[in-house]
């Protein structure tokens, strides 16, 4: 059975404990956690989980069944990629000591969209908002310069 | 709302709210972090059982649940008492039964400060129940306990637990008792699914080799009368899961017994010949199955189920029917009585079922000695009440109650069958004997596990909650001795338990009757006794320590490999 890769959007109820309980759920159930993003919704009562998983067909429609049984979920969907939007932010610090990898790294920024921030030491910091496979490659090209650190907040979708 | 506020403490509100319920009993022993709760309790009607380890007040919660369909309470302190009553409660939610667990929690400014019998309850336990609940202000008590046994005995019943923190019950405050609660994740019941009974209905209408497994849910939404009509209707033999023993009487002529690891040789030879099975509230567990790969090959499953997420996790349904089990198996004989015009009780199938059915029972191999498990659990099916409660330990004595006991009244069978708890049929027993004093209960019991609880004695005579441990003894852990015999070339280690204690004296010891049965004829006069007698009778039932369970469907393999006895 082939691994496919899921976005699943689950409401629940804004209190705490909640995000230990969806994390355990995928540990003892031997489930995948990709990427997980989480923030309180418009109505203050309920947060938003958007998780990305692997797993097969099977897998993916247990992990939604059992996300669906705890109490503390209100609603999970599994949203359709070509439907939805998905984003994810990425920041890479990358090495930058002389003028032309900094004009030369600003191109590439350009094309993908990405802001530039000036960090520390001579660096420079990337501000990429896009899709993960997008930032997969934009991270492959940046690459030769030297990343020195990178952070990313998990996707998430509507 | 308002003319129900009134003040008081945490303590007296849990009281309330449990005694709202309809609480009458609740198991437990007190500690530090749960005293005021129990100050309440000593004003209260509610009655306390002692006991003399947590973990059997969590096994005489899970029993009584099983048996009276309600939550069973049980009450410990915060720290080791909590961890205590965790082996209980995984109990209870590995074999889906009501509970409330009501913890202490040190104070919540202690919380997180590794205080003296400090534990993260609430963590350690979050895989393990079906809810928690940490109320942090006096306000809240009447709410979680309402939504608590809400949450328990609704849907797939399961254990909740209440983990109350030391000045929660001891502060005062206004507070009201809830009729209703709101949850808005919580959806226990769903409607009838129509669509996909008729669908099953086709499905079992249009197989040649169709056969009823009935489950455990089968037994939770007590639709035994359901599911025999529809066997009987449509003359389809029925098996169960072990944990379904119970769901259909097994002295009936459509009765093939258990199937699985430790099932009836002919309801596993069967099994690997149907073309169609109802499986009814079942979650196909290992144990029952054996490879899910191969149970699955060349058969179609209706799959009934109150729990959603048990579709496809093991088995792959062609057609799956979400909901209450009772409810679902009512719409589904209706339907089949307008579609069934006769009964077709010469069918091929059948009667090659019966023929397979005879010859097993015929020519079964069984131990030759007179003690055998075979000939003392007959015995004591033939001088027991049929209404009896049986409860049994984990290991060769419960799989030999599932070959050789026939449980004939309904949900009169209850085994730790999911966890596989070594000690929770005794105190169970007590449990099961609280929720129905007016029947016998008998505890089939092993001696390694009955060493586990056996201090439940004490609750037993004190509390005058009489009930019968029938321990067949083999001076050893006898399931493990069997698999380093069977699988390990017989290295024996850490098996044996020698003659030690001696079971009539620490019978006596308690203040219960011990007799030792070393014939049929003792035995019998031994359950005589145990049915007459006051206090709990310990019937100590010496027998060979190298008989095997037989027939075995080793781990890992399918129904068709089943080892039968040589």
């Amino acid at each position: 059975m082939s691994v496919m890769w899921a976005i699943l959007s689950i409401r629940v109820e804004n209190k705490p404990g909640i995000l230990f309980k969806v994390t355990h759920l995928f540990r003892a159930r031997n489930f995948n956690i990709d990427s997980i993003s989480v923030g309180v919704m418009e109505d203050p009562e309920f947060s938003k989980m958007t998780i990305t998983t692997v797993g097969t067909e099977k897998q993916i429609a247990q992990i939604v069944k059992q996300l669906d049984k705890m109490i503390d979920t209100i609603e999970v969907k599994r949203l359709d990629e070509k439907e939805s939007v998905y984003k994810e932010l990425v920041l890479f610090r990358i090495k930058s000591n002389e003028e032309s990898t900094s004009t030369e790294i600003s191109k590439l920024a350009d094309t993908y969209g990405a802001k530039i921030h000036n960090g520390p030491e001579g660096s420079l910091i990337a501000e990429l908002t896009s899709t993960p496979d997008k930032i997969k490659a934009f991270e492959e090209l940046i690459k030769p310069f030297g990343i020195l650190d990178s952070a990313r907040t998990g996707v998430t979708a509507l | 709302m308002n003319d129900k506020m009134e003040i008081m403490n945490g303590g007296k509100a849990l009281m309330k709210a449990l005694e709202r319920e309809g609480v009458k009993e609740v198991f437990g022993l007190p500690g530090g972090a749960n005293l005021p709760m129990y100050d309440e309790l000593y004003k209260s009607n509610i009655r306390h059982i002692l006991v003399r380890h947590e973990q059997s007040a969590a096994h005489m919660a899970d029993g009584f649940g099983r048996v009276s369909r309600k939550p069973g309470v049980c009450f410990a302190t915060s720290g080791p008492g909590a961890t205590n009553l965790l082996t209980g409660i995984a109990t209870a939610q590995a074999d889906s039964a009501p509970m409330v667990a009501v913890t202490g929690q040190v104070p919540v400014n202690m919380i997180g400060r590794d205080a003296f019998q400090e534990s993260d309850i609430i963590g350690m336990s979050n895989p393990s129940v079906k809810y928690a609940f940490q109320p942090r202000a006096v306000e809240e008590i009447p709410e979680v306990v309402k939504k608590g046994f809400y949450i328990a005995e609704t849907g797939r019943p399961g254990p909740v637990l209440l983990d109350i923190p030391k000045d929660v019950q001891q502060n005062e405050a206004k507070v009201t008792f809830p009729d209703e609660v709101r949850m808005p994740g919580y959806h226990p019941w769903t409607d009838i699914d129509m669509v996909n009974i008729e669908r099953a209905v086709d499905l079992l209408l249009s197989s040649e080799k169709p056969i009823i497994l009935a489950g455990g849910g089968t037994i939770i939404s007590s639709a035994f009368a359901e599911l025999q009509s529809i066997a009987e209707m449509l003359m389809i033999p029925v098996v169960t899961t072990f944990k379904g023993k119970g769901a259909f009487p097994e002295n009936h002529p459509l009765s093939l017994g258990p199937i699985g690891m430790h099932g009836h040789a002919e309801a596993n030879k069967i099994m690997t010949e149907v073309d169609c099975v109802l499986a009814i509230g079942t979650r196909f567990s290992d144990r029952s199955v054996g490879t899910f790969e191969e149970f699955e090959r060349n058969l179609k499953i209706i799959h009934m189920d109150v729990d959603p997420a048990e579709i496809g996790k093991n088995q792959t349904a062609q057609v799956a029917v979400v909901g209450d089990v009772k409810a679902s198996l009512r719409v589904m004989l209706k339907l089949l009585a307008k579609k069934v015009l006769k009964k077709s009780d010469g069918n091929n199938w059948l009667k090659h079922v019966n023929e397979v059915k005879d010859y097993w029972r015929e020519n079964l191999k069984l131990h030759p000695g007179e003690m055998s498990a075979a000939k003392i659990l007959r015995k004591l099916r033939e001088v027991l009440p049929k209404e009896s409660i049986v409860t049994t330990e984990v290991g060769q004595h419960q799989m030999w109650a599932s070959l050789f006991f026939d449980a004939i009244h309904p949900g009169t069978f209850f085994s730790s069958t999911g966890l596989g708890t070594m000690g929770w049929g005794f105190p169970a027993a007590i449990g099961a004997k609280v929720a129905r004093p007016d029947v016998a209960v008998v505890d089939i019991a092993g001696d390694g596990s009955f060493n586990m609880t056996e201090n439940s004695l004490a609750t037993s005579v004190l509390e005058d909650i009489p009930v019968i441990v029938f321990l067949i003894n083999n001076y050893s852990l006898g399931m493990v001795a069997q698999w380093q015999r069977t699988f390990y070339d017989r290295r024996m280690i850490g098996i044996d338990l020698k003659k030690c204690p001696d079971y009539v004296k620490l019978a006596e010891s308690y203040g219960a009757q011990g007799i030792r049965a070393q014939s049929l004829d003792e035995l019998g006069k031994a359950v005589k006794a145990g049915l007459n007698s006051d206090v709990a009778t310990v019937i100590d039932i010496p027998i060979d320590p190298e008989e095997d369970v037989l027939p075995f469907v080793a781990p890992g393999t399918s129904l068709k490999d089943m080892i039968l006895p040589s």
